[in-house]
């Protein structure tokens, strides 16, 4: 799948959501300034970059759970910027989003786990409900484990029984943060197996956020390299790789040194060695 | 040097957290209706919050009723009126200790546990998972246990008065041997309905109170398990002291 | 479902529980017994000084409670306090030449007003007024009566041993 050949860019139709000129700070820090992303509809797009480029923050930005300072982000046709909270949550209801440990409510066993988001905005009769949970389980391949308890789940299995819960309201919009996080690689395969079968036999769409670079290669139709704010690089993830641009290419080839540079900011070397000041 | 300003700011941040508070409580109110729409849920929340207060209530009410017996029977034999034993004990427990007792022990005991658990639901994305669920966690998580909090604290109050009472008799009548006919005749003639409508309405405001502080906490805790442990401390604190505030309050203005 | 089941039970349990202890003070530990809504009757007696007296205050006949003090007044025209008293119809054969006083429970306790019953054939209707009645002893009044009395004492024990 690394070989995927890069779709044109569809015009603002064909994408779910979009970023433009998208600027936010916090505490006077400035996360993002001007960012442009387009997700299309029923692709798998991969969000990349290194730690602290603010990738949980642009979910966030995404899901309207915080406000862009500058610009407009457009999820499914509606303006964040101008929905209160209600429309909020009415839109949120066409979306599921992954957290990175599962987020799995502690006290319910997985089954009202999946039920969850049933029980709270329809008024299904109990053996419906029963159905839609069992198909979302087989779907991740853990129906043998409705009445286990979240604390009873390794990793990867919170995170299936997760995206089970993720899709039971059908969403069009699905939003993993770092799926791949903290996982073995046999847990790591499923999940990444179960990302793109779910999101081609349900025709959603996808985000991926990440810093595994071989899996979102193996996984992502296209992806998006943000470095210091901004958006460093965007194609597919062939074309990522084959980028020259340095800070690119540092974080591809998971380069010690580069544009982020291996050492903190400190006084000359050998000056503070011979001074044999004591750092300050 | 720098004492000053953070004085100044740090009444800045008590000023805001005061308005946090108040805003917060309104979202609880204004969501209580909806909430009360499931009472299973709150089934479930009277259920911690109060039965699982119930032993440690139980055996404090009792063993303050037996200090006061104790206590209230030396001081009386002084002025050589021990009969009127049981009327003291009955009033210290049902206008006072009865209500501030149980509060503070909810406070230590709920309190503490509600604002752990919604701390930890926070520092674990539960809050946020809700919310991308479009379900409001103050409705779901915290309206619940609010509701279940304001509910038990007046029962529980009421249970540690009616033992604390037969703790009383327990050392009065039993030990010290007190009349057991004048014990209980001079509380009944000294005990007016309004007293124990006092201890009502003092354990309903603690209730409200403690319960309120408690999911506050949880709900604005820091994310992590050092910012949980902080919260929960600060909720012991501040429901002691509220309560302390408020039953002098409510004392002066129902008497 | 077990777990469920154990829930609810302790949580009723707990419910039952607070409920019956509210249940028993109100009925056992206050003098007010099951009853709320009693049939009154009013009687009124005015007082010179009706001292420590409050609203609610038992009235009783013989030690035995048979109503409570309604309210307490000022008669601007006759400069008295004027206590309405509200008795329970059951009692309703108080002779009508009864007298009432103020009296205090032990030293230090509250002050109830005291009926006794005289001799008379007819009874008080409602609305019906005390005439004899007699005032809280103010206990004040009756220390510095006590102090005057023995300075006075002393008084004429000194002019004896000076007449001697």
């Amino acid at each position: 799948m690394a070989s995927v050949p890069e779709r044109p860019a569809t015009a603002a139709a064909g994408c779910i959501a979009r970023l433009d000129g998208v600027g936010y700070q916090i505490g006077g820090r400035t996360v993002f300034d001007g960012l442009d992303i387009a997700i299309e509809r029923g692709k798998v797009t991969a969000i990349m970059g290194p730690s602290g480029t603010g990738k949980t923050t642009l979910l966030r930005l995404i899901t309207g759970q915080i406000r862009a300072s500058r610009g407009r982000v457009e999820v499914d046709g509606e303006d964040l910027g101008g929905l209160d909270t209600d429309g909020l949550y009415r839109l949120r209801r066409r979306m599921g989003m992954l957290f990175q440990n599962g987020a799995l409510l502690t006290d319910l066993d997985v089954y009202e786990n999946v039920a969850f988001p049933l029980r709270e905005h329809t008024r299904l009769p109990e053996a419906l409900v029963a159905r839609i949970v069992l198909m979302k389980l087989q779907a991740v391949g853990l129906r043998g484990a409705a009445r286990l308890m979240p604390a009873e789940l390794s990793g990867g299995m919170a995170r299936r029984v997760a995206l089970a819960r993720a899709i039971v309201m059908d969403p069009k919009l699905l939003i993993y943060d770092e799926p791949f996080a903290g996982l073995d690689p046999i847990a790591m395969g499923v999940v990444l197996r179960l990302i793109r079968s779910t999101n081609d036999a349900l025709g959603l769409t996808s985000i991926v956020v990440s810093h595994d670079v071989q899996e979102i290669g193996l996984l992502a139709d296209r992806a998006y390299l943000l470095s210091a704010g901004r958006v460093a690089a965007a194609g597919t993830p062939a074309t990522l790789a084959a980028d020259p641009a340095p800070a690119v290419r540092q974080f591809m080839g998971g380069e010690a040194d580069g544009p982020v540079p291996f050492h903190y900011p400190a006084p000359d070397y050998a000056e503070q060695l011979l001074g044999a000041e004591v750092p300050t | 040097m720098s004492f000053l300003p953070e004085l100044a700011s740090n009444g800045r941040g008590l000023i805001e957290k005061w308005g946090r508070f108040t805003l917060f409580t309104g979202r609880l109110f204004a969501v209580t209706p909806r909430a009360l729409l499931r009472p299973g849920l709150l089934i479930e929340q009277v259920y911690n919050t109060g039965a699982l207060s119930l032993v440690i209530v139980m055996l404090s009410g009792l063993f303050v009723g037996m200090v006061l017996g104790l206590q209230g029977y030396d001081l009386l034999r002084r002025f050589g009126s021990t009969e009127s034993l049981g009327s003291a004990v009955a009033l210290g427990l049902l206008r006072e200790l009865g209500p501030v007792v149980t509060a503070l022990l909810f406070a230590g005991r709920a309190g503490t546990a509600l604002t752990s658990e919604i701390g930890l639901m926070s520092a674990t994305d539960q809050l946020s998972a809700m919310e991308m669920m479009a379900v409001d966690p103050v409705r779901r998580v915290c309206a619940p246990r609010f509701i279940g909090g304001v509910i038990a604290m007046p029962l529980l109050a009421a249970i540690f008065s009616a033992i604390g009472i037969f703790g009383g008799q327990l050392v009065g009548v039993t030990l010290m041997g007190v009349d057991a006919g004048q014990f209980w005749s001079q509380m009944r003639g000294a005990v007016e309905l309004r007293d124990i409508t006092e201890g009502v309405i003092k354990s309903g405001a603690f209730g409200l109170a403690c319960s309120a502080i408690a999911v506050f906490e949880g709900y604005h805790a820091v994310p992590t398990a050092e910012g949980v442990g902080r919260a929960t401390t600060r909720t012991v604190v501040t429901s002691s002291v509220a309560v302390l505030v408020l039953d002098y309050m409510i004392t002066a203005l129902l008497l | 479902m077990r777990q469920a089941r154990a829930i609810e039970l302790s949580t009723g349990l707990f419910v039952l529980l607070g409920f019956a202890s509210l249940f028993f003070m109100i009925t056992q530990i206050t003098n007010r017994g099951l009853v709320f809504h009693e049939q009154n009757y009013h009687l009124t007696a005015r007082f010179d000084n009706v001292g420590g007296l409050k609203v609610g205050a038992p009235v009783s006949i013989g030690g035995v409670t048979v109503g409570r003090v309604e309210s307490i007044d000022y008669d601007i025209k006759t400069y008295k306090a004027v206590a309405r008293l509200a008795i329970q119809s059951r009692y309703d054969r108080v002779p009508n030449d009864s007298d009432v006083a103020i009296y205090t429970a032990g030293l230090l306790g509250g002050q109830y007003v005291g009926l006794s019953p005289g001799g008379s054939e007819t009874y008080f209707k409602d609305g019906d007024q005390i005439e004899l009645t007699q005032s809280a002893v103010v206990l004040e009044n009756l220390i510095s009566k006590f102090l005057f009395d023995k300075a006075a004492q002393g008084d004429a024990k000194k002019s004896e041993g000076a007449s001697k």
